[in-house]
């Protein structure tokens, strides 16, 4: 009992599970091995672990979005296949207790810990940057948050070793979540792995938020702000408002089945609709915190790479705050088939197409941006040319599937499953992928490969419509959605082509891997800070920054402030006054958020295994550890003005030689 | 859909869609039942509809990428125009104007489509009630005092009441060429109105993943003419097996692609005690048992 | 390499990057109650829909003691104006009207706790616990919610208390004060929605 549910049992029989266990644990052991032996231990925690720089959390949050979409891939290939192959007689090579798995944690793994955390990795690199300041507003929380973040991507990594993870579809929709119908750790693995998590978010939701309202440098009015930071803005409100739905939905879901609570189960009084309403409260806001920093990046670049200014800003920034407040009013068109009604289904429905007309305005904006431009294309812009076709194909079957009419055909059908791969692939990846290559010099000091990166293009877009495109066929064939056999010999072709778009898209991910290992031996060093002659403020320094980003806090004047300070000067001639540096204020390195982490987690572990002494201890080590955080007052220090002066001489003789 | 516009698109993104479909639509596409029939139509109708952004973004956008490249100098460069009130009024006025149309053909649909609302037949409705079970359909017609598991039968051109319940997980009762989809829940009665225009055999599915069996809960839907029906609902009186409560709770237990069952008889008001016995305690719980 | 550069003590560079830093903290803890006011409300309308499932079991008007709920109210509002009373003190720099009124504001909010505590074991030993009904598993945790939020309010005081007493009134406490008494005046008016609505609607 000293380890509570705990036993050898738990240890998986299966050889794919063995497999995978075995090949994570080579990783890990490699990973450690080289640390050891290129003496990197020192390194890894004084330059990453302890560090509060926003640069350098978002690079960890970026490598880590990019591991988990490795291990979401992967699920993603095992559905591919056994579906290629489980038809008729075959019944494939996953039975349903394993595939039911692979699902589930496909779409957690996707939304979770790939997208959230490339999202808050490219908001971490950036929105200081581009607003000039020198950190966020609370670099101890926000360590924190990477570190929580962390703790819940590697439970569910866990999972796959020790015990198992739920079986219920990435929302868990009681019943069949609740103990009577899902007795084992499972579910408990997505309770604790989200909520712990999802704390992470909430934190890092205000904290950026705070950061964009109070830290903007001089000049930088709301509406001088860049378009991505507008939608950051806009994303972290959201955050900010759906993610206690989230924590407070988890938590009931948690009582249900540790103590015996009756929220949402089928009898003594529950209501398991309610959890459905709860859970899209919190998930339809989700979607859009995730696509909004998208829009963002694709009014960086297309600008950028138009050479020209973004057409209709200020319509841009009322589209998304639209977006943002109606994304709040249509959590029910995830249900209409529950029987709400004639005037319910009707008002959700219309309130849900009223957001294509917003979507729809920033993309004639986007291409009116490109008219009478100089457009150069560049890998951003492939991934943007890619976006704007393939999303308008997405918003089109989202506005077919608003109607309730139309739903009543389409839910829960593979033609569902196509629709929002086709936005969230279309829209939030392609977005982040172009937002990652477009940032990676800055964050880097060098370029990505342009050659392989088209490659990785062409792979993912044909691979995603040649493995989409038959589910949306699939779904008019009345195919549904988490099937692990079928007999209906019409549908084999049609899953056979899906695999082979997965494997194009495989080719892709590898190839990215390629793209990034020959970019770190070419070393296509970005000496001016300023590689792809950008409009905004993160261009105006060296590239990667120094640690406070700005030796010189800048004033703005104008929107797109560096383009029109690079014009001005081109006109007038750069006048080099050499600037007087002053002390700068920075936080403290502190390793205290890995610690609280580290607690946090053997508290979730021993609550998915109910090892209560172990959950007491790590609890109260966690809260231990927040105060003494709070007892120590010598959290920052200052940068001697000689220093800062020292390290921009450094910065500009390299510029010049 | 009176409107000649509306038939017009219709008509097109009809061509559009079955022309890229051909032969493979056989299920939502393919409709045989009065509902499915208007549910295919509304699909068109959204997407031609939507076309009218759609065609005009995918041509703006190879236009403006091949004319505007860096390398053709001769077209117009106006690296500093980001604003014209007409292109503006324009965007903004052209999806309202599209929205406001298919919101008024969502409104009407949305309600003529409710599946609770009953159909306008001059028929007398068949009453059919279906239970979830994990993992198969069972289906009580009460006024025929008969049973099915995963197998369904009725007459054509009668209207069908569905009233739908679970005594598992979530599921979704679906036969995607008659009707749209009802969710099935414990603890809850859901309706669907529906009613088979010919002779026909459909695939029946549950839409809603309920755990492992899930994959193999199909069932077999069968309209046939009122004759056959009733020749049919006579031989299952023949039946040995009749459907009282240990036969129930037997059938209730797991069990996974299950093959059809007939029960000449169902114990009285059996679909009623399914849903209550989750609303109200049982009769050996009294209060304060915790 | 940038973090070996030689750096000088904020301290003893003066304020000036303080006042800055109060105002973020301060705001950023607003959005922080901004973000709980909504966990609440999500709880409070979970509540709305299951008021009424007792499944058989008791239902509010059989279960409160409303003299005893408002005896509970009561102390709890006290509690804030006595914390007003210590930020008054904070603002004069009075570190000893400080930690009298912490001290009262403490004993108070246990108090409250406390009797919360004999409220639930009461009921459970009565056979009315959270697994009897969807109606009492919502009230259990809504309550639940509020009263682990005023132990955290009671354990953040304690520490405070120790660091006024070893920095005295600093604008770091004082920022460190402040936040909390945002924290303890929203658990009152939290309070005041679960008294009308769980309590007072409930027994009407």
């Amino acid at each position: 009992m000293l380890l509570g549910k705990l036993s050898l049992a738990a240890l998986p029989d299966q050889p794919i599970i063995i497999g995978a266990a075995c090949f994570m644990a080579l990783a890990a052991l490699t990973v450690i091995l080289a640390l050891f032996y290129f003496k990197r231990w020192t390194w890894l925690w004084k330059e990453w672990i302890v560090s509060v720089d926003h640069k350098k959390i978002g690079i960890m949050y970026i490598i880590a979005a990019l591991v988990m979409l490795f291990r979401g891939f992967a699920d993603a290939m095992m559905m591919r296949s056994q579906l290629a192959l489980s038809y008729g007689a075959s019944h494939g090579y996953l039975p349903p207790e394993h595939y039911d798995q692979v699902f589930s944690a496909h779409g957690v793994i996707m939304i979770f810990f790939m997208a959230m955390p490339l999202m808050f990795g490219l908001l971490n690199l950036v929105v200081p940057l581009q607003i000039g300041a020198r950190d966020v507003a609370f670099p101890f929380l926000n360590s924190l948050s990477f570190w929580l973040f962390v703790v819940g991507a590697v439970l569910v990594n866990v999972s796959l070793v020790v015990g198992e993870f739920a079986r219920t579809g990435w929302l868990a929709y009681p019943p069949l979540s609740e103990l009577a119908y899902s007795p084992d750790v499972g579910v408990d693995y997505y309770i604790w792995s989200l909520q712990i998590s999802g704390i992470g978010t909430l934190m890092s939701g205000i904290n950026f938020f705070v950061t964009i309202i109070k830290m903007r440098c001089p000049g930088m009015s709301l509406m001088k702000m860049p378009i991505f930071t507008w939608t950051a803005l806009c994303s972290m409100i959201l955050v900010i408002i759906a993610f206690p739905i989230l924590t407070v939905t988890l938590g009931m879901l948690f009582l249900d089945r540790y103590m015996g609570m009756h929220f949402f189960t089928a009898d003594f009084g529950g209501n398991a609709m309610m959890y459905v309403n709860l859970i899209w409260s919190w998930g339809h806001p989700e979607v859009y915190i995730l696509i909004l920093p998208a829009f963002g990046i694709f009014s960086e670049v297309v600008p950028t790479f138009s050479h020209k200014k973004l057409f209709g800003y200020e319509t841009m920034v009322w589209a998304t705050g639209v977006i943002t407040i109606l994304s709040f009013l249509v959590w029910l068109h995830h249900f209409f088939t529950m029987g709400a009604g004639g005037n319910v289904n009707a008002f959700f429905g219309i309130a849900t197409m009223i957001i294509s007309i917003p979507t729809g305005v920033k993309i004639f904006n986007w291409l009116f941006t490109m008219y009478r431009g100089r457009i150069t294309f560049t890998t951003p812009m492939y991934w943007t040319m890619g976006f704007l076709i393939t999303f308008v194909i997405g918003g089109m079957t989202g506005v077919l599937l608003s109607v309730p009419g139309a739903d009543f055909e389409l839910h829960n059908s593979l033609f569902l499953i196509a629709h929002f791969h086709n936005t969230i692939i279309g829209g939030v990846v392609f977005g982040y992928f172009a937002g990652f290559v477009y940032w990676f010099p800055k964050a880097m000091g060098f370029k990505l490969n342009e050659k392989i990166g088209k490659v990785v293009f062409w792979c993912w877009l044909i691979g995603f419509y040649v493995a989409f495109f038959p589910l949306y066929v699939l779904g008019l064939m009345g195919m549904t959605r988490r099937l692990n056999h079928y007999d209906v010999a019409a549908w084999h072709p049609w899953l056979i082509v899906a695999f082979i778009g997965a494997c194009i898209v495989l080719f892709g991910i590898a190839s990215q891997v390629l793209q990034l290992l020959v970019s770190i031996k070419q070393q296509d060093k970005d000496i001016t800070g300023d590689p792809w002659n950008g409009r905004t403020l993160e261009w105006s320094i060296a590239s990667p920054p120094p640690f406070y980003n700005f030796a010189i806090v800048p004033t703005v004047e104008t929107r797109d402030a560096y383009w029109e300070t690079k014009q001005k000067n081109l006109h007038s001639g750069a006048t080099s006054v050499k600037p007087k540096y002053e002390d700068i204020h920075m936080p403290k390195n502190t390793g205290m958020g890995f610690i609280i982490a580290a607690f946090t987690f053997l508290f979730g572990f021993s609550m998915i295994w109910d090892i209560t002494w172990l959950a007491i201890g790590a609890g109260a080590g966690a809260i231990i550890s927040v105060i003494v955080r709070s007892y120590n007052y010598n959290i920052d220090y200052y940068v001697p003005a000689a220093e800062v002066e020292r390290i921009e001489t450094e910065i500009s003789n390299r510029k010049l030689s | 859909m009176r409107n000649k516009h509306k038939s017009y698109l219709t008509a097109i993104s009809f061509a559009v869609v079955s022309a890229l479909l051909s032969g493979c639509g056989d299920a939502v596409l393919n409709p045989k039942g009065k509902i499915a029939t208007d549910e295919r139509d509304l699909i068109f109708l959204a997407t031609g509809l939507m076309l009218i952004v759609v065609i005009p973004v995918f041509i703006m956008t190879f236009l403006f990428a091949w004319k505007y490249r860096a390398s053709n100098e001769k077209a117009k460069y106006t690296p500093d125009w980001a604003h014209s009130n007409r292109i503006e009024a324009w965007v903004w006025a052209i999806p309202c104007i599209i929205i406001v149309i298919l919101a008024t053909v969502t409104w009407k649909t949305t309600h003529d489509l409710d599946p609770y609302k009953p159909l306008d037949v001059d028929a007398k409705p068949l009453t059919i009630q279906v239970v979830a079970l994990d993992w198969k359909w069972l289906f009580i017609y009460p006024e025929q005092n008969i049973a099915t598991v995963n197998y369904v039968q009725f007459p054509e051109k009668v209207p069908i009441d569905f009233k739908i319940t679970a005594d598992a997980p979530m599921n979704s009762f679906f036969i995607p060429q008659l009707a749209g989809q009802i969710y099935a829940m414990p603890g809850m009665e859901t309706q669907l109105h529906a009613i088979a225009e010919t002779e026909h055999t459909y695939d029946g599915i549950s839409a809603n993943y309920s755990g492992g069996g899930f994959s193999g809960m199909r069932f077999v839907a069968k309209s046939t003419t009122q004759e056959d029906f009733d020749n049919w609902v006579k031989q299952v009186r023949q039946s040995p097996t009749k459907l009282d409560s240990n036969e129930y709770n037997q059938l209730a237990r797991p069990s996974e692609n299950n093959p059809v069952a007939l029960y000449s008889d169902v114990q009285n008001d059996l679909f009623h005690f399914i849903l209550m016995k989750f609303m109200m305690p049982s009769p050996e719980m009294g209060s304060g048992s915790m | 390499m940038t973090m070996m550069t030689e750096t000088i003590n904020t301290h003893a560079h003066g304020h000036d990057g303080h006042h800055d830093a109060d105002e973020k903290a301060v705001f950023g803890f607003w959005v922080y109650i901004m973000s709980d006011c909504i966990l609440f409300a999500t709880i409070f309308a979970v509540f709305a829909v299951l008021h009424n499932n007792t499944f058989g079991g008791p239902s509010a008007k059989d279960l409160f003691d409303m003299r005893f709920v408002l005896t509970e109210t009561f102390i709890l509002l006290t509690s804030s104006f006595t914390y007003g009373l210590a930020m008054l003190g904070a603002h004069k720099g009075s570190k000893a009207q400080v930690m009298g009124w912490l001290i009262i504001t403490f004993i108070l909010g246990a108090a409250f706790i406390g009797m919360e505590l004999t409220e639930f074991s009461h009921m459970v030993h009565e056979g009315h616990s959270w697994q009897r009904s969807a109606f009492l598993s919502s009230f259990f945790t809504l309550v639940g919610t509020h009263g682990l939020h005023v132990a955290t309010g009671l354990l953040w005081m304690l520490m405070l208390m120790v660091q006024v007493s070893i920095h005295g009134i600093t604008s770091l406490t004082t920022r460190k004060l402040t936040c909390l008494s945002l924290f303890w005046h929203f658990l009152d008016i939290v309070w005041i929605c679960v008294f009308t609505i769980v309590y007072l609607m409930g027994v009407m």
